[in-house]
């Protein structure tokens, strides 16, 4: 079920402002694609622009085509509703719903897509997911309370659960584990690895050492001086990325060597 | 040692803080002492009228039979004028936060502002002159194909029925309690909104999942609001409804209906003398207790979920 994603000459604007400037980039089904780069080059602009997320900020637009296996996610006849069921998106900060307990935060997707589901099969989507998002032990005995009763590293997996509760054909998240610890970090990136084999995975990510643990490729944006859009620098396979970049503004971001 | 010396200094008291805390602190019981000197005031003038024999006041009744249609009319007024209200106020606020371009949402936010200073007198005038008029025909209407419903029995030929207070009860509640909301709706945290619409969430979808929980204290806070005005406002219920001293009766559009509370009082006071006013302050202390159990119940039906509330 998981979808490739093909960008080709992508320019998002904020109003006026151009963020982020003709983007050509593949996305192979199956695979997990990391992107890396100084922080406002415009990675979670370009994320958000995968699934329509952009057209919630007022004045965001963009210019060009993405497809997904083929199908224009921009054409008229596209609902950004629909494109959202099917790309799932996690968010940098974790932000499950506060009002909700942990059983009904997994099924919020479940609830929208007004499926009616039995008891026992919601309780199996919530073990299931909650399970995937590695999170299941921790709160199997508390399903009933509070979403926001978690610790932070709990809600984003929380989060990750509700994401993925839904099956989408895409999962794009935006620095999930900037807020974690590392035994939280590593239990998602093994979740990524698992969930690989079924979903398309993009990751934004300003840890390297992770974009080199999770990703196949690696896609490498900066933006050449302040109020300049952002631009998409080299992308390839992680291990030619990390050992053997192209450009030498790649090179000298991955070793360190940046202002 | 200097260091168990240094544990065991008092923290240093910054005066901006003590200034503060003193002000707040007074306020608070400020707050408590005016409620309790018209809480006492109530019940001491309040319970000769209680006692008085129905000989010894203007009604000829005894209190009990007496305040009761009037206890009546003030509840039906009100939740009704309450149901009114609410929906229309959350429909509005959230057109206004949510929906609408934002040069519009701010005129009409403006001009919801204004309607909430529009004097009650001038709504009770267009409830008697514009609303009552207008409605008989409704109520015909309602009365013709409704009648199996209590609510809707023999019409009345002016229109000014308690049907018609509501109405206005609800128009003159609503600009406060849509301004509140309002301002609750717009504050709903943006991490909420896109998680909701990240799922795939429609726009009503969103509200229902990130909007309305959040904003679920707030707007009992705004209806709060309103139900207190609306228990409270004499002038125009008192310039709609004709009769003062109607039955109890289930119709809502009929000519006889019981009047509210504190339109009782507004008409009634200035003819009262002895314990007469004593009962009518009576009747003030009823009010008064049921502005305190309404506003005690909403607490209690915030406070239930209050883990759920979002703001933990
Ligand atoms: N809502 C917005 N309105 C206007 N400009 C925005 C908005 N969001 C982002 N921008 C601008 O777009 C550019 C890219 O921002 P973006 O958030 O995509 O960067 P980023 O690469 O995700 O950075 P970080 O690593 O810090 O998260 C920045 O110049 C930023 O100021
Ligand atoms: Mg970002």
């Amino acid at each position: 079920m998981a979808k490739s994603i093909d960008v080709a000459d992508l320019n998002i604007y904020y109003g006026d402002f151009l963020a982020v400037e003709g983007v050509t980039i593949p996305i192979a089904a199956r695979s997990v694609t990391a992107f890396i780069g100084p922080s406002g080059c415009g990675k979670s602009t370009f994320l958000r622009s995968l699934n329509r997320m952009h057209e919630v900020i007022r004045g965001a637009r963009v210019e060009g085509k993405v497809l997904i296996d083929g199908q224009d996610l921009y054409a008229d006849d596209m609902d950004p509703v629909n494109v959202r069921r099917m790309i799932g998106m996690v968010f940098q900060r974790p932000n499950p719903f506060p009002t909700m307990s942990i059983y009904d935060n997994v099924l919020a997707g479940q609830k929208l897509n007004s499926k009616r589901m039995k008891k026992a099969e919601s309780d199996d989507v919530v073990e299931r997911s909650l399970r995937s998002a590695g999170l299941w032990t921790e709160v199997k005995d508390r399903l009933d309370r509070p979403g926001s009763g978690l610790s932070g590293g709990q809600q984003q997996r929380l989060c990750i659960a509700r994401a993925i509760s839904v099956e989408p054909e895409i999962l794009l998240m935006d620095e999930p584990c900037s807020a974690l610890d590392p035994i939280s970090t590593s239990v998602i990136e093994d979740l990524i690895h698992e969930l690989k084999t079924q979903y398309t995975i993009v990751i934004v990510t300003h840890n390297m050492q992770q974009a080199a643990r999770v990703s196949d490729e690696t896609a490498f944006f900066n933006l050449s001086g302040v109020g300049k859009p952002g631009r998409l620098i080299e992308v390839g396979r992680t291990e030619a990325i990390f050992s053997n970049p192209q450009e030498p503004a790649t090179e000298a971001y991955i070793q360190g060597r940046f202002g | 040692m200097s260091t168990t010396q240094a544990t065991r200094k008092a923290p240093p008291v910054r005066p901006g803080d003590r200034v503060f805390a003193g002000l707040s602190t007074g306020a608070g019981i400020l707050i408590l002492v005016i409620l309790a000197g018209v809480g006492i005031f109530l019940t001491a003038k309040g319970i000769p009228g209680i006692l008085a024999k129905p000989d010894e006041v203007k009604s000829g009744q005894h209190f009990l039979p007496w305040v009761w249609p009037l206890v009546y009319g003030t509840l039906i007024a009100a939740t009704i004028a309450l149901l009114i209200a609410v929906p229309v106020a959350i429909g509005v606020a959230l057109f206004i936060s949510h929906y609408a371009p934002r040069r519009l949402g701010q005129i009409f936010g403006y001009l919801i502002d204004l309607l909430a200073a529009v004097p009650s007198v001038v709504y009770g005038l267009w409830g008697i002159q514009f609303l009552a008029p207008h409605m008989v025909p409704f109520y015909a209407w309602l009365n013709k194909h409704l009648s199996f419903i209590p609510f809707f029995g023999e019409p009345s030929a002016t229109g000014r029925t308690i049907l018609t207070a509501c109405i206005v009860l609800a128009v003159m509640i609503l600009p406060i309690m849509t301004a509140i909301c309002r301002e609750i709706f717009l504050q709903t945290p943006r991490l909420h909104e896109e998680a909701a619409l990240a799922l795939g969430a429609t726009k009503w979808e969103m509200a229902r999942l990130a909007i309305f929980p959040y904003a679920r204290s707030g707007i009992v806070s705004a209806a709060m609001l309103g139900l207190g005005r609306a228990l409270g406002e004499t002038l125009a219920v008192a310039m709609v409804l004709s009769v003062t001293a109607g039955e109890v009766t289930a119709n809502l559009i009929g000519s006889s209906n019981p009047s509210t509370i504190a339109a009782n009082i507004a008409l009634n006071f200035k003819e009262s003398t002895g314990l007469s006013v004593n009962a009518l302050i009576a009747s003030g202390l009823v009010l008064f207790i049921i502005t305190f159990l309404v506003n005690f119940a909403a607490r209690a039906l915030v406070e239930r979920r209050s883990e759920f509330s979002g703001a933990n």
